[in-house]
């Protein structure tokens, strides 16, 4: 446990920002206008599998009002070239053929064709103009159908690479991983308790309420701006660039304030057709996705198809686990299925395990990220069978997650050790918290419990900051702020200074101004560009006990820095603004700038207590009440940790109780809306309570961990030990939606 | 089709007379954000799902996505932008910032309108007249705790301040 | 002498070998070593002769970015494992 007692960090200041996002100035990218800005309109497939036959937009270009129009045949050539985009790798080629169909179209909502005109009414109109012949072919949308030999083929010259060999002949299946720790089948053989399931879930969309939007100003030099709602600005760049065949210094990408991302705002969609649109009709243009198209033609989450075994002693010891899953990847590779087999078993010490993935191509859009991505399935799974083999063993679920949570020192399925890690520490949060020990027993009441597991990645982030002459600090970084990070990265300058939140001005910075910084993602930000702005304040503290040894007539080895930032030597002592403002005085202006790249996971563990009450006449799911408990490492800004576990576990209650992508017959989806697709009100939901571990991450300065994905990983899971405890029904499907349990509790009611 | 002829249409928005002219397809909100600048209200589903676009429309909070332009003749409307008086912000905004009850931002200010609304008429609400009452805002990022505390927590600053 | 555990779907090249040590100060002295070792390794993980980038590896609890160049200590553990990202 951490006990350093600090001035800022703890504490809970306005975010710097705040006052712009509850009056409205905030400035989010359709807010954006630019002289003469057109607006764009995407044509989108209306099929879930065609080829294109032919594209006719002669009666388009006649319509008044029309500048611009674009199809696949505007797009450069990209060959097969894959680009690192910081966060995971892409295929050119793909990326580009997501944004505008290429001979095919793979999903229904696929670009075709877009058009720039005068308002968007004019360009939705004209686009409609524009005919498609079309080409229909058989599709698929179901993981296991798709993997059939004779499935409708999405690529022809995609084969399956087992991790660097390759099959001999095409398949939907671009990836097969496999991996093997101890000796499985012999553990099985040992098991005293075995449990053995299916289990399915759904495609669901992280539901972010700003679509998706781009203005992109082609200037006459060949010089691109974007403002754009984008989670990395720097790879946002690096996608267009690359997508456009322009180079990469050309390109300006600004993020505007950002409505929501959760993983989903990473890969480009609408950036290199508004480009190209706005150099044909050299103008600015802007387009926004309607909610239907984010739906349809984002990257909504894998849907997943999964059996799992696991094998234990008597005393409760796991000793075994099998998993094979197969995850959708969507349209084109590329899916959550490597990260899904890592985290099968990645909360419990199981010393045999064998894990097969399939990433699995089908006729839905490319999947994309979506907080913890690939865990919160696999977690579904697991953390249902940890409950139902404590069971077949006479232990609690609370009793046998103690007994083998991985510590450090446990070995993942996937080969690497584990540092110093919360799990343990959650647990026993979770054992000591007034919820576990208010007991629940109303009828068709249950409560359950799961424990989640998620990375948290270190990756590339830069900061700098200017010293005014004030002695107050400018700090310039590149993370989009999505959730309050420009505070809680200022805070971690104000401490290392002795500053208060208040006197740092925090920017976030376009690609022209701020140092190299990835993504807003991976539960990174308050992590590394904290860390940033740290070791930037260190920069700055350097240099100003140089110069204040010139000024105070003594080596700069005899000035000290205090932890509370004051510089003492000479017989003097210092606070930072008051040496800034002498400085300042005597002709020296500062500046500290630092970039880091930590390459260690932060490895965040977490455990969520669930309570629910279920109809039996329906088979509805009241959530009666609900606790999360996470290891943040140490929380910069309680507040805005809280948030992201409440925001997190209400986006997994949603997955759980919901959510769901529905298809028709044609594979094309049924229910694009907010009103159809049917995320949580405020009223589906109770308060959730929080509690923040602090268990310390050695690797950052103050011992921060990332806490942005794993809220979302326990709930499905927990909700549905939960719903068994309440009705004895074992649910191995998502959503739980009423029409899905009340059909379970009929037949485990008939079977009785 | 050519665009059809515009309507003149005269309405007071956050205390000022306005007038504008629109199409007779323009909803309220596109004609705020797009022809009078005021983009505090959010478009998060043009259908009325979200909320984002909640307005205050001669007193009653409506989702302005599902209002004509053409339809507020002489009628008195209240957005965002309207809601802090002169350089002091409302309790209700005030709430907000304190309670941490806002991530990204974007449902942010239909939350402001409709929380104001509901408390102009009732600073007591209870958490269940809160939930039911706002089950027409989504928010993605918060999960809504903290916005049902600040809503609270607003309501007892403002009976105070009476 | 650093520990390199070999990918399961690798094992086939090192008859089922899970693991072994050798003298590397470096990840691309491990590869063409097991290169050596076990025909046909390096074509696996690599492409244009740098870590595919499907593929990261992974040094004690440090995912390293630096693929071939990424140093080894002498008690270090190293693996091949698939990327990841993140939301
Ligand atoms: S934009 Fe009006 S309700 Fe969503
Ligand atoms: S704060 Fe992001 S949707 Fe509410």
């Amino acid at each position: 446990m951490t006990t350093t007692q600090y001035r800022v960090i703890g504490s809970r200041p306005v975010r710097h920002d705040g006052a712009d996002k509850v009056t409205g100035k905030a400035i989010y990218t359709a807010d954006t206008k630019l002289p003469g800005m057109l607006a764009g309109f995407v044509l989108r497939s209306p099929h879930a599998h065609a080829k294109i036959i032919s594209i006719d937009t002669s009666e388009a270009e006649a319509t008044p009002g029309v500048h611009a129009i674009l199809t696949n045949a505007d797009f450069p050539n990209v060959e097969n070239k894959i680009a690192d985009l910081g966060e995971g790798s892409v295929n050119l080629s793909y990326l580009s053929a997501n944004c505008m169909a290429q001979q095919k179209v793979l999903y229904r909502g696929h670009a075709v064709a877009a058009v720039a005109a005068t308002d968007v009414h004019i360009a939705e109109e004209a686009a409609r103009k524009i005919k498609v012949e079309y080409e229909v072919l058989d599709s698929v949308t179901w993981v296991l159908d798709a993997m059939e030999e004779n499935a409708p083929l999405l690529h022809e010259d995609i084969v399956t690479d087992s991790m660097g060999e390759k099959a001999d002949k095409p398949s939907n299946i671009p990836v097969h991983l496999h991996f093997e720790k101890g000796d499985a089948a012999a553990a099985f053989e040992e098991a005293d308790g075995i449990v053995e399931r299916e289990f399915k879930t759904a495609t669901v969309h992280q539901g972010y309420i700003e679509p998706h939007a781009v203005v992109a100003d082609y200037n006459e030099d060949g010089r691109l701006r974007i403002w754009t709602a984008t989670q990395g600005s720097f790879t946002c760049r690096q996608q267009t660039a690359e997508i456009l065949q322009i180079p990469l210094g050309n390109v300006l990408v600004t993020p505007c304030e950002i409505g929501g991302g959760f993983g989903g705002k990473i890969t480009v969609y609408l950036e290199p057709t508004a480009a190209l649109l706005s150099k044909k009709a050299g103008r600015p243009v802007r387009i926004a996705m309607t909610r239907a198209d984010v739906f349809e033609a984002s990257g909504p989450t894998p849907g997943s198809f999964m059996r799992v075994k696991i094998g234990a002693k008597n005393d409760g010891t796991l000793i075994a686990g099998e998993a094979w899953l197969a995850y959708d990847a969507g349209a084109y590779p590329g899916g959550m299925i490597g990260p899904g087999c890592m985290c099968v078993f990645s909360c419990y010490d199981i010393d045999h395990a064998i894990v097969d993935g399939y990433d699995v191509l089908l006729n839905k859009p490319k999947t994309s990220a979506y907080r913890a991505p690939g865990a919160t399935q696999v977690a579904f799974a697991t953390e249902q069978l940890v409950d139902e083999i404590a069971e077949k063993l006479g232990m609690c679920a609370l009793e046998i997650r103690e007994k083998n949570a991985v510590k450090e020192g446990s070995r993942r399925v996937d080969g690497p050790v584990y540092p110093p890690i919360g799990l343990v520490e959650c647990l026993d949060a979770l054992k000591q918290s007034e919820h576990w020990n208010t007991p629940l027993d109303g009828p068709h009441q249950g409560r359950g419990i799961a424990a989640g597991f998620w990375f948290g990645c270190g990756l590339k982030s830069s900061a700098a900051c200017t010293v005014n002459s004030d002695g107050t600090i400018n700090l310039m970084e590149g993370s989009t702020d999505i959730g309050g990070s420009r505070t809680s990265i200022a805070m971690q300058l104000a401490e290392v200074l002795g500053l208060e939140a208040e006197d740092i001005n925090p920017q976030v910075g376009d690609t022209d101004t701020a140092g190299y910084t990835d993504v807003t993602g991976g539960s990174r930000v308050t992590f590394a560009t904290g860390m940033a702005a740290y070791e930037a304040g260190r920069d700055l503290q350097q240099q100003m006990r140089t110069l204040a040894a010139d000024l105070w007539d003594c080596s700069a080895d005899d000035i000290t820095i205090g932890e509370d930032g004051v510089f003492s030597g000479n017989g003097k002592a210092v606070g930072f603004k008051a040496l800034a403002v002498e400085l300042f005085a005597a002709g020296e202006h500062l500046v500290g700038r630092a970039t880091v790249a930590p390459e260690c996971p932060t490895n965040g563990f977490g455990a969520q207590i669930a309570d629910v009450e279920v109809d039996p006449e329906t088979g509805k799911v009241t959530v009666l009440r609900y606790t999360t408990i996470q290891d943040a490492g140490k929380a910069i800004h309680p507040s805005y940790v809280e948030g992201q576990l409440q925001g997190g576990t209400v986006q997994g209650i949603g997955w759980a109780l919901n959510e769901e992508y529905f298809y028709r017959d044609d594979n094309t989806m049924a229910n694009a809306s907010f009103l159809d697709y049917r995320m949580p009100t405020m009223l589906d939901v109770p308060m959730i309570d929080t509690i923040i571990v602090e268990t310390g991450n050695p690797e950052h300065p103050y011992g921060v961990r990332g806490v942005g994905e794993t809220p979302i990983v326990p709930p499905p899971a927990a909700l549905a030990n939960a719903i068994y405890n309440a009705t004895d029904t074992r649910m191995t499907e998502l959503p739980m939606s009423p029409p899905k349990l009340w059909k379970a509790m009929q037949s485990e009611q008939a079977s009785e | 089709m050519p665009a059809s002829k515009k309507v003149h249409v005269t309405t007071t928005i956050n205390g000022e007379d306005t007038d504008f002219l629109c199409e007779p397809r323009h909803s309220l909100l596109e004609v705020l954000r797009d022809n009078l600048g005021l983009t505090g209200s959010k478009e998060g589903c043009n259908n009325g799902n979200c909320g984002a676009c909640t307005v205050m429309l001669n007193g009653r909070p409506v989702d302005s996505c599902l209002v004509l332009g053409a339809e507020v003749e002489g009628a008195e409307i209240e957005t965002v932008e309207g809601i802090a008086c002169s350089s002091n912000l409302h309790p209700v905004q005030e709430c907000f910032l304190e309670g941490a009850a806002l991530q990204c931002g974007i449902c942010t200010p239909g939350f402001l309108v409709a929380s104001k609304a509901l408390l102009d008429k009732d600073p007591h609400a209870s958490e269940e007249t809160i939930r039911f009452d706002l089950s027409g805002n989504l928010c993605r990022c918060t999960g809504y705790d903290k916005i049902v505390r600040a809503v609270q927590a607003a309501g007892q600053k403002m009976a105070t301040k009476v | 002498m650093p520990t390199v555990f070999i990918p399961a779907q690798l094992r086939e090249l090192s008859g089922g070998t899970q693991s072994v040590e050798l003298e590397a100060k470096n990840v691309r002295e491990i590869v063409y070593q097991l290169d050596v070792m076990f025909p046909g390794f390096k074509d696996r993980i690599c492409i244009d002769g740098n870590i595919s980038p499907s593929l990261q590896v992974s040094i004690d609890s440090v995912m390293t970015s630096r693929g071939m160049i990424a140093k080894v200590q002498p008690h270090s553990e190293v693996h091949f494992i698939p990327a990841i990202g993140g939301g």
